[in-house]
């Protein structure tokens, strides 16, 4: 019954999230969190923040490592399955008809009309990080370490994997 | 494996191998193999390596390529989130998860810009913003499942009538038969 349960919540963002991996974090995040309750808020940034340091396709990560959480090394098999196979099997047998329509105006919408819908749902998300941040670290420490990290980030184009090592190392030492 | 940040950040890299090294495809087929691949769901990597592994080695190709890419890294991220789970209860353990939290936000915050924009792209200031409303009153207020909102605006897109299609076609029509 897991593995199905597991099947499904990687399944639904694998099958409509466009617009690559990151656009399907919230759609995991959804399954994960809300639908199915195997991770706080809290411990799913966590896993992100990870994922995110770490080299590769970041939906796949998430996949591998909730299902393994879940579900053992099965779990693991079944969540990166359910993220990759659907999409790929379309890829696979729907080029050739693709490469045909390529400049239909209903493939190019396609893509198009689920974004605003995917910057909402990452909208959310990003309010529940903020949320659970402020709950455990109060609103300055949260501003003071959102505002550097942005900076750190946009401004001086640090690789985000330094910046969460850093902020890992200040938590380690301030807040605990 | 050395593409940090995503699956998008690694195309750069495939292409270098599959066109440079090992010159499966020239430099057009790629960028149409990828711009096909982003008119379709799930993550880019996996799609272009599972693509492109087909093409050159049919379906052993295709099974290696996916693996090649997807397992060093989940592996890499059970060992260390597995011996991080094991030590979750010190509070410095803690402090480090406080610590993250905050930038992991940020970094959602960029992508969600990120989103905002190639919205506005693609319909422009007032009916991206209607759009982003709507989709908000569905999904946060009437907390309708984000599956079935994407789900109805596909439908959307393909049933939509398609007067600009029409109007293309005979036009190209009406050059062919000039």
């Amino acid at each position: 019954m897991i593995y199905i349960q597991i099947f499904i919540a990687f399944f639904i963002p694998g099958i409509i999230g466009y617009g690559g991996g990151p656009a399907s974090i919230p759609l995991i995040e959804h399954e994960v969190v809300s639908r199915y309750g195997w991770m706080t808020t809290s411990e799913f940034s966590e896993v992100l923040a990870l994922g995110n340091a770490l080299p590769g396709p970041i939906a796949t990560k998430m996949a591998g490592y909730i299902g393994f959480e879940v579900g053992g090394v099965l779990g693991a098999v079944t969540g990166v399955l359910a993220t990759i196979a659907p999409s790929l099997f379309i890829m696979i047998v729907l080029l050739r008809l693709l490469f045909k329509y390529k400049e239909s105006p209903k493939v190019k919408r396609l893509s198009m009309i689920v974004l605003p819908a995917v910057a909402v749902l990452m909208a959310g998300l990003t309010f529940d990080f903020f949320q659970t941040s402020y709950f455990s670290n109060g609103l300055w420490l949260t501003f003071v370490i959102a505002m550097v990290s942005l900076l750190l980030i946009e401004k001086w184009k640090v690789h985000p994997a330094f910046v969460i090592f850093g902020g890992l190392v200040v938590g380690a030492i301030f807040l605990s | 494996m050395l593409g940090f940040g995503g699956g998008p950040s690694t195309i750069p890299l495939v292409h270098k191998e599959v066109v440079g090294t090992f010159q499966w495809m020239n430099d057009q087929e790629f960028s149409e193999v990828l711009a096909l691949g982003n008119t379709l769901p799930g993550p880019i990597a996996t799609k272009m390596a599972g693509y492109i592994g087909y093409r050159v080695g049919g379906l052993r190709g295709m099974l290696n390529a996916v693996i090649a890419t997807v397992l060093p890294t989940i592996l890499l991220m059970l060992l260390l989130l597995t011996s991080f789970n094991k030590v979750k209860d010190h509070p410095r353990v803690e402090g480090m998860t406080n610590g993250v939290v905050p930038i992991v936000g940020v970094m959602m915050a960029t992508l969600t810009w990120d989103f905002i924009k190639k919205t506005r792209q693609g319909f422009g200031w007032k009916k991206g913003i209607f759009l982003l409303l709507g989709s908000f009153i569905v999904m946060e207020i009437l907390n309708v499942h984000p599956g079935i909102v994407i789900g109805g605006l596909l439908v959307i897109a393909v049933t939509m009538s398609d007067k600009k299609e029409k109007i293309e076609i005979q036009v190209k029509g009406n050059s062919e038969s000039l």
